[in-house]
């Protein structure tokens, strides 16, 4: 039975993941600062659909902890997950260089180091899955959002980078760019309803891209298009948008 | 955000909260004047709105515990009915009582107090339910079962989300032997005959009649009855026999838009409706559970057919005595306007469990109508007919009826408003329709 780690494993998109994982028959541990939250989710899993589940602490911040968080696992997860991100507030984070390092903590240097960690040791074992989950809103830049934005950018450019190194060892990583999803994060906001995806749309297309081994995941293909329109528009005008 | 039931009809911008625990709920419920939970929003017209908080379950949606030796799955309210088959129909369980959708909550099930096919013998979905805990107005959670609460467990089963909003619930299973349904499939020429058949089908597990309600002068009340039985493994066919509690996944079909109103028309539907009942094969079939139960959940979105402006469901229960009047009284009226649809049930119901359980033992008729003047004019006739056979409307389904209508058809409501009176007396817990309705 394959083993999945769920990183951030709180949020709706990472519930809808452990789901999927485990109707696929797969043991999932999920991981989280306030992991105690986690009991409910782990006895809903194990309930549903028969397979081994726990919660585990991990906080994604402590960058000298992550070796330790991955050895006391006992083995090494086939597929780690990371459903890690924290949105912030724009404008605090342009008054507040804290508050912006945290964002970028949060989405970027956290999320990328316990990433290639697990990479590195699945290297040794010459196996296993990386998955990262980014953002669109990392293609470009954005007044409304670019503190995010900058430091998913960064993940994004980190984990096509370590895909480029392990190719060839076995370890395969994927980058997964949701768009809008319909979570916590996004409510009261009004999405456009053909850009929003369900959480569990999300979770079949990490476990689909795993299964058919794809790189690059846009859960809506019209994300694609919608992104490469905005990637194509050149600056000079685009400084000017309020998109 | 815009909201509406399941008919589309009415819509109103309601204030939507989307808790993922129980201190969510508490805190947010706490913060609120006026609030109503909502499930999946299957049921058809206001009773799950209310513009000043609407409470969205969907997220509170984990199976808690399972004791294989008795049955009894406790569950959060968000829990799908889907799932609950998902998951319990291949350990050989299957819920007590299923309305004729899968896409619904337990909570929206025990605040409808829904009934099946199977009413005649096994009551509603509140017949099965050990325990169920409630979120009160003061923020206190009250554990509710038959002794404990009991006046307000009976008051939560199909109050409609007015006594608090349920949280949990131990629902206690059926076992089964297989994932199919014997299905036998009848004609009936006319109501005589349909009403006679049911008596005759008293026996059976589940029966229901799908109506055409377009027939008039002799054929008026002409149905197909389908009665069915969990099939035992032995008669399924041999290539089944291996694995009796699975059931290949159904492809399912999505309607992509809105029809245009006029599409269904007393020519579309007529004609639809006359072929549907010469096409059908008297004689058993073995059926997966899926087909028998929830045909309809095969189309996606189908209440898009309707059209922008939405639909509305009728459904009214007569009592027996009164039936074959009532009935008649009211598909006369139904075809001669031609405005019913193609999705029209007859159903004999056993008795009632009180307070605003809709089900009585008598005939229940559900039918659909686009959601236009006409229709709605016509559904105030059918109103008068109800109440002067002592009949009543199921709250799930309606979005119109006036407040002096209802009324008469509960003689319990006063039973129910004391309840409520006791926990709620500033009426914290409201809908558009219990407002509409003075509830």
């Amino acid at each position: 039975m394959k083993t999945v780690l769920i990183l951030g494993a709180t949020s709706d998109i990472a519930r809808a993941i452990a789901r999927t994982y485990a109707k696929a028959g797969c043991s999932v541990i999920l991981a989280a600062r306030r992991h105690e939250r986690l009991a409910a989710d782990v006895a809903d899993v194990k309930l549903r659909y028969g397979v081994e589940a726990r919660a585990v602490e991990f906080d994604v911040l402590d960058l000298a902890g992550h070796a330790h968080f991955l050895d006391a696992l006992g083995s090494l997860p086939d597929t780690v997950i990371s459903v890690v991100g924290f949105m912030g507030d724009q404008a605090t984070s342009e008054r507040d260089p804290e508050a912006a390092a945290l964002v970028m903590a949060n989405n970027y240097v956290g999320p990328a180091a316990i990433l290639g960690e697990a990479a590195n040791r699945m290297v040794a074992r010459g196996s296993g899955v990386v998955v990262g989950i980014s953002s669109v809103a990392g293609e470009r830049g954005r007044a409304r959002n670019y503190v995010y934005g900058s430091a998913k950018a960064g993940f994004t450019a980190y984990l096509s980078g370590l895909r480029n190194r392990l190719h060839g060892t076995g370890v395969r990583v994927i980058t997964v760019l949701p768009g809008y999803v319909a979570t916590r994060m996004t409510e009261g906001v009004a999405t456009p309803r053909l850009l929003t995806a369900e959480p569990g749309e999300v979770a079949d297309a990490i476990l689909a891209a795993e299964t058919r081994g794809r790189d690059v995941v846009y859960v809506r293909p019209i994300w694609r298009f919608v992104m490469a329109v905005i990637r194509a528009i050149p600056e000079r005008i685009f400084k000017r948008m309020r998109i | 955000m815009m909201l509406a039931g399941w008919g589309r009809y009415p819509r109103a911008e309601c204030r939507v909260i989307a808790p993922r625990s129980r201190d969510e709920l508490l805190n947010a419920a706490a913060a609120q004047r006026s609030l109503i939970a909502r499930g999946n929003g299957r049921a058809y017209g206001d009773a799950a709105l209310n513009t000043d908080a609407t409470l969205d379950l969907r997220r509170m949606d984990r199976f808690i515990a399972f004791d294989a030796a008795t049955g009894v799955l406790e569950a959060e309210a968000g829990v799908f009915l889907a799932d609950i088959l998902d998951s319990f129909v291949p350990r050989g369980w299957f819920p007590p009582v299923t309305p004729g959708t899968k896409f619904v909550t337990l909570g929206g099930m025990l605040a409808a107090d829904v009934h099946g096919k199977n009413h005649h013998k096994a009551g509603t979905i509140g017949d099965h339910v050990e325990s169920l805990e409630l979120a009160l107005p003061d923020g206190r959670i009250a554990r509710c079962a038959r002794d404990e609460n009991a006046e307000l467990f009976a008051a939560t089963l199909g109050g409609m989300g007015l006594t608090g909003v349920i949280l949990s619930a131990r629902l206690k299973l059926q076992p089964i032997d297989t994932a199919y349904i014997r299905q036998e499939t009848l004609r009936a020429r006319d109501l005589d005959e349909i009403m006679t058949l049911f008596e005759t089908s008293r026996d059976w597990t589940y029966s229901v009649a799908w109506i055409d309600c377009l027939a008039r002068g002799s054929e008026l009340g002409r149905a197909l009855l389908y009665r069915g039985e969990h099939a035992r493994r032995d008669e399924l066919p041999g290539d089944k026999q291996a694995a009796p509690l699975t059931v290949a996944a159904r492809r399912t079909h999505r309607v992509p838009c809105d029809l245009p109103a006029g599409v269904l028309n007393r020519w579309s539907v007529g004609a639809f409706n006359r072929l549907y009942y010469r096409r059908a094969r008297p004689g058993t079939a073995i059926v997966d559970y899926d087909r028998f139960f929830y045909p309809l959940d095969a189309i996606l979105e189908w209440n898009r057919m309707y059209g922008r402006g939405g639909f509305v469901q009728y459904q009214c229960v007569l009592p027996k005595a009164a039936s074959h009047a009532g009935l008649t009284a009211l598909l006369s009226r139904i075809a001669v306007a031609g405005a019913g649809s193609f999705l029209s049930v007859l159903k004999l119901l056993g008795p009632g469990r009180g307070m605003l359980s809709f089900p009585m033992e008598g005939y229940t008729l559900a039918l659909d109508f686009r959601a236009d003047p006409a229709s709605l004019a016509l559904l105030t006739e059918l109103d008068a007919i109800v109440a002067a056979h002592g009949g009543r409307v199921y709250l799930a389904k309606d979005a119109r009826i006036a407040a002096a209508d209802f009324r008469g058809g509960y003689a319990t409501l006063g039973e129910f408003g004391a309840v409520r009176a006791r926990v709620d007396p500033d009426h914290k817990f409201t809908s558009l329709q219990s407002r509409r309705l003075g509830l």
